[in-house]
């Protein structure tokens, strides 16, 4: 049943959703124009004038390798972090949906990492796998590894990788364990009693069941991994060694704050919000159809 | 095919909360057994050890001349009808159907081939493609029936499968599982706190209360002689009046100073003993001749259609009466019934024990 508040003027509601759209409109719709806006101009070394250049940012853009490189990267990074939490936070639901000892005090703590800020995150990580400091570098570094995220390429990636994973644990995993506490436990045991052992239980009935919630997840982690983990790369690695870990978001900052190219940060802007209304979309899309069972 | 026998089984769980408290009984090869009782009584809990869906604390559980106590439910060779139907919602039904078959290695056209006839025999052919969700109640029930038998299993288990549906259908399936319980000759146990499906149902009828059985038998025994005042009342709608009264020697009790003669009186009570009178209210006859009767004050009457429940007092205590429309007068205050001697049950008032004869 739907519920309807009713109301007899039309000012009163409208003074209701005020404050709502004002920020919406101050908050979301303006920096956005202004980005589209800003994205046709081009302006001069020292910032004293600018001019309409129509699309001029954005054929730079795409001639620049460093662009694909970025693009490369971002799908590097995110589809590795997708992966990798996603995976870990269902084994770690599966885990905590069977009733067991303690139970409370381990969900509790698995959800404490999403609490802590991305750049925090970033320095934690990077003090543990720090090549000279870190606690946890000096292991690896005895077992033969020339581990130094700080000129490894690879080996930062795999660092930012692990903390922004470390971090989207909790929240995929909230949404995980939420999932399989609404499979019905008698649908459970009807597959138990039709000769299904506990691994192809898993595979033919929960895994298929929760496949609305994976696809949600999937979703919404790439876009953390697309925008969020920015404090986690600025704070780690800072985009390097030599811009192997510069995803796209990191490069609006790169080129805009660093760079000083406001027209063409304004273009890669652009390109990013155009990428996530069309996750979006195809999310809302999936969620009302095909996914559900 | 094959029975299963109960001995002294017990569930307890954390917290030394005893919920099945020692029940034995055999469950005859082929025979349909209800196990009904109201909720919390343990008959749930008993099916579901008996599925291996519980573990048994206590006591063995034998399906045929194997002790199934440490297997597993999948190697029980039993199939289960939920309350909720517990359907795969992302499998058709086909699939739901053949689920089962497929784990168990079963080859393709053998899966095809009991399904389609599982669907025939349930009527649910035109359904094969659909999901679940696209079905109505009545529908999933019998997917869920059907999901039981194409695994041609050695006892199926039912957990109140009929609770779901609304009052019409529910009638309707309950006439078909018998049916179909005839047709496969499958031992079959069931458990409802519904006690017009158990009486229909059941070639056993099992009452339970408490973790514990009070009564076995024949849904007639158990109707016509109940065991204990507990069963008495809960087997039969409207339930049995009890009354207070006292032995005022062999074959003879009073109630409120009116005297009833009893067919069925344990021998050796001492006159003045308390004693509880037991009438059904179908059992009673307004007016008549007979030398055993009872004077009620009538409160209200309910109508039923084909028959009226006259509601009232008799010697102090609620009575209820049943008597087909129109054979008492409208507006009648006071009711002179007599008493079939046959009709009367006595129950101890401390055991709540029938005091009939050994």
């Amino acid at each position: 049943m739907e519920k309807r508040a009713l109301f007899s003027g039309k000012v009163l509601p409208y003074a209701l959703l005020l404050p709502q759209l004002a920020i919406t409109l101050i908050f979301f719709y303006w920096p956005a124009s202004q980005a589209v806006w800003q994205s046709f101009l081009m302006e001069d070394a020292f910032g004293l004038s600018s001019e309409f250049v129509g699309f001029e940012n954005y054929r730079f853009l795409f001639k620049q390798p460093e662009y694909y490189k970025a693009m490369v990267t971002t799908v590097v990074f995110s589809s590795s972090v997708a992966v990798l939490s996603l995976a870990c936070a269902l084994l770690l639901a599966t885990q905590a949906d069977k009733s067991l000892r303690g139970g409370h005090a381990y969900k509790t703590l698995l959800i404490w990492p999403y609490a802590v800020a991305p750049a925090i995150a970033g320095v934690l990580w990077m003090f543990m796998f720090h090549p000279s400091l870190g606690t946890l570098a000096r292991p690896i570094r005895a077992l033969g590894l020339d581990w130094n995220p700080m000129l490894n390429g690879k080996h930062a990636m795999i660092l930012l990788v692990l903390s922004a994973t470390w971090k989207q644990i909790s929240y995929n995993f909230l949404f995980f364990l939420a999932g399989l506490q609404a499979i019905p436990k008698s649908v459970i045991e009807a597959a138990a009693i039709d000769g299904s052992g506990p691994v192809r239980r898993f595979w033919t009935i929960i895994f298929p069941l929760l496949s609305p919630t994976t696809f949600f997840l999937i979703v919404v982690t790439i876009v953390y991994v697309f925008f969020e983990t920015f404090g986690i790369i600025d704070a780690i690695t800072g985009g390097g060694p030599a811009g192997q870990t510069t995803t796209l978001v990191y490069k609006v900052y790169a080129d805009g704050r660093l760079g000083g190219d406001l027209g063409g940060s304004a273009a890669q802007s652009v390109i990013l919000m155009v990428i996530v209304i069309a996750l979006t979309a195809i999310q809302f899309r999936y969620v009302e159809r095909k996914v559900q069972y | 095919m094959a029975g299963v026998t109960l001995d002294t089984v017990r569930k307890i769980y954390a917290g030394n909360v005893e919920a099945v408290k020692g029940v034995s009984l055999g469950i005859e090869d082929g025979s349909f057994c209800v196990l009904v009782g109201p909720s919390g009584c343990g008959k749930s809990t008993l099916l579901r050890m008996i599925a291996g869906l519980e573990t048994i604390s206590g006591g063995t559980v034998k399906i045929g001349d194997r002790v199934v106590n440490e297997i597993e439910p999948s190697d029980r060779d039993i199939a289960m009808v939920f309350q909720n139907y517990a359907l795969y919602p992302h499998m058709s039904v086909y699939d739901n159907m053949a689920y089962g078959l497929k784990n168990r290695g079963t080859p393709k056209d053998e899966i095809e081939k009991r399904v389609k006839e599982a669907a025939r025999i349930l009527a649910i052919e035109p359904f094969l493609t659909r999901k679940p969700r696209a079905l109505s109640g009545g529908q999933r029930q019998r997917v869920a029936m059907g999901r039981a038998i194409v695994r041609k299993p050695q006892v199926f288990l039912f957990d109140e499968p009929l609770s779901n549906l609304d009052a019409k259908l529910r009638v309707q399936m309950r006439v078909e599982i018998k049916r179909l319980q005839r047709a496969l000759g499958v031992t079959s146990i069931y458990v409802t706190h519904d006690q017009v499906e158990a009486m229909t149902l059941s070639d056993k009828l099992v009452v339970m209360s408490g973790g514990q059985i009070e009564q076995v038998g024949t849904p007639s025994e158990v109707y016509r002689r109940p065991e204990t005042r507990f069963v008495a009342t809960f087997i039969g709608s409207p339930p049995m009046n009890i009354l207070p009264g006292k032995v005022e020697g062999p074959g003879r009790v009073s109630v409120g100073g009116q005297i009833l003669t009893v067919t069925d009186m344990r021998e050796g009570l001492s006159p003045g003993t308390a004693i509880e009178v037991g009438l059904r209210p179908e059992d009673v006859q307004a007016g008549g001749s007979s030398s055993s009767t009872l004077v009620m004050d009538v409160d209200f009457v309910e109508e039923l259609g084909a028959t009226q429940l006259f509601h009232g007092k008799v010697a102090g205590a609620e009575f209820i009466v049943q008597a087909s429309t129109g054979q008492i007068a409208a507006g009648t205050r006071k009711l002179t019934l007599s008493v079939d001697p046959a009709n009367v049950h006595l129950f101890d008032p401390q055991t709540t024990k029938r005091l009939g004869r050994v």
